[in-house]
């Protein structure tokens, strides 16, 4: 079985690695990029803990190859904060008290960012359905959609 | 949890992928969205030596209409079919039905020729092709098409040949006074449907049903093409007495089996309901359209 050597951009730096076939994106990220912020939950492709951005777009990285990243760009949680400065859903998670135990706030952040770059002023609505994929064991949702809300406001 | 071990291969031509394909034989499979040939690698459900990707190789991704057919590539995400205008305004079963399947980020990966080639009875879009009478291109050492209806043979077996690959899905456009629907009922957000429904239908000038096309997903090892309800409506006024009848022929065809989604005869019960629903739906927008 053939290793791969693969270059990823993640979070604005170019980084390499000689992969496996099977390994799993997340895995990469955390263990072989060091990045744990990104997180494994079901590992199953249902509760979105994992959820990065490929390419802009949010995914759920237990369900994506490492080598099938080759090439692309990929944003994590630590990608999120701009010199210093907590991105706008960051903070609302923070002001809005968006989490409690936290362990599926890095795949919400992910999913809302990407959320708000495709539509600035989502619906109560829109943003449950865009977090649908995301599962919070938690906060009963209401204090997150606020967070979201919050956010919107900001980035507009 | 991690796959077995396996290759993995990442052609940039159509024709590097068929060949990859040809060589391996029953110890390749084709990777397109990953949403359920993933999943099923790391819970051990399936294992193959080689996976071709085909995320890569160009031409596979378009949404298009061209003399009377709508022409889909099979690597065209289902974010891309939810946020279709084409879709939306033309294609209301499929509209429906798209927003339902899976979850969001899901559907960033997932694609309709992964939906439709899996032969998951379980996925949507089967039983939508075959109401909306679609056909899927499939290419090998020559180009064939094969409607939906004659494509599904059994759980996860269809008439796909292990060296071919399906590469377009092909729609007829649906003439003046059409309308389509499809009812689905799901526990949550990411789970298979318990039943869900597919209609597309045709009225004439006199408002009876000139065609139509009726699917049932989930309702037992294939998707399941209501042909007596099709034969009962054809001709018919749809009034309710008439829809009623038909979903009840439709749910006589149905042949689920009992799991956490419910018992046998829940199932058929929503399959029902469902079809009801979504002939009174398709009904509705075959008169506005």
């Amino acid at each position: 079985m053939a290793n791969h050597k693969i270059s990823v951009t993640i979070n604005g730096a170019v980084r390499e690695a000689e992969v496996e076939s099977r390994l799993l994106l997340v895995h990469l990220i955390r263990e072989n990029f060091a990045m744990t912020g990104t997180h494994v939950g079901c590992d199953t492709s249902h509760c979105g803990a994992c959820t990065v951005h490929l390419d802009g777009q949010p995914v759920k990285s237990c369900t994506v190859l490492a080598v099938q990243a080759d090439g692309c760009k990929i944003t994590t949680v630590e990608g999120l904060e701009k010199g210093g400065k907590l991105h706008a859903v960051q903070e609302g998670f923070t002001e809005k008290h968006g989490l409690q135990c936290g362990f599926c706030t890095p795949g919400m952040l992910m999913t809302t960012s990407a959320l708000l770059e495709r539509n600035k002023n989502p619906s109560e609505l829109e943003i449950r359905q865009a977090i649908s994929g995301n599962l919070c064991r938690c906060t009963g949702y209401v204090n997150i959609v606020k967070a979201v809300q919050y956010a919107a406001e900001k980035m507009r | 949890m991690i796959p077995a071990a396996f290759d993995y291969h990442r052609p940039d031509t159509l024709d590097e992928a068929l060949k990859l394909l040809k060589k391996h034989g029953d110890e390749a499979k084709v990777l397109s969205g990953g949403m359920s040939l993933l999943p099923m690698l790391k819970l051990r459900l399936a294992s193959f030596a080689h996976l071709v990707d085909i995320n890569r190789v160009p031409g596979l991704d378009y949404i298009k209409e061209e003399k009377g057919t709508l022409r889909i590539g099979a690597m065209t995400r289902q974010a891309t079919l939810e946020r279709s205008d084409l879709i939306k305004s033309k294609y209301p079963i499929l509209a429906d039905a798209v927003p339902l399947i899976a979850d969001p980020l899901v559907r960033n990966r997932g694609t309709i020729g992964g939906n439709v080639a899996n032969g998951d009875p379980g996925n949507d879009q089967p039983a939508i092709m075959i109401a909306l009478g679609a056909t899927f291109v499939a290419q090998g050492s020559k180009e064939r098409s094969i409607a939906a209806n004659q494509f599904y043979k059994g759980l996860y077996d269809t008439a796909l040949a292990r060296n071919e690959i399906l590469t377009e899905v092909r729609i007829p456009v649906p003439p003046a006074k059409s309308g389509g629907a499809y009812a689905k009922l799901k526990r949550k957000t990411g789970d298979f449907a318990v039943a869900a429904a597919a209609v597309q239908l045709t009225l004439n000038a006199k408002g009876t049903v000139e065609r139509c096309g009726i699917a049932l997903t989930n309702a037992g090892l294939t998707p399941v093409e209501a042909g007596d309800a099709m034969k009962f409506l054809t001709g018919k006024t749809p009034d309710e007495k008439t829809i009623m009848e038909a979903a009840k022929l439709a749910a006589a065809k149905s042949s689920p089996s009992a799991d956490r989604r419910g018992s046998v005869e829940y199932k058929k019960e929503m399959a029902r309901v469902l079809t009801a629903r979504a002939l009174k739906k398709a009904v509705a927008r075959a008169g506005q359209s």
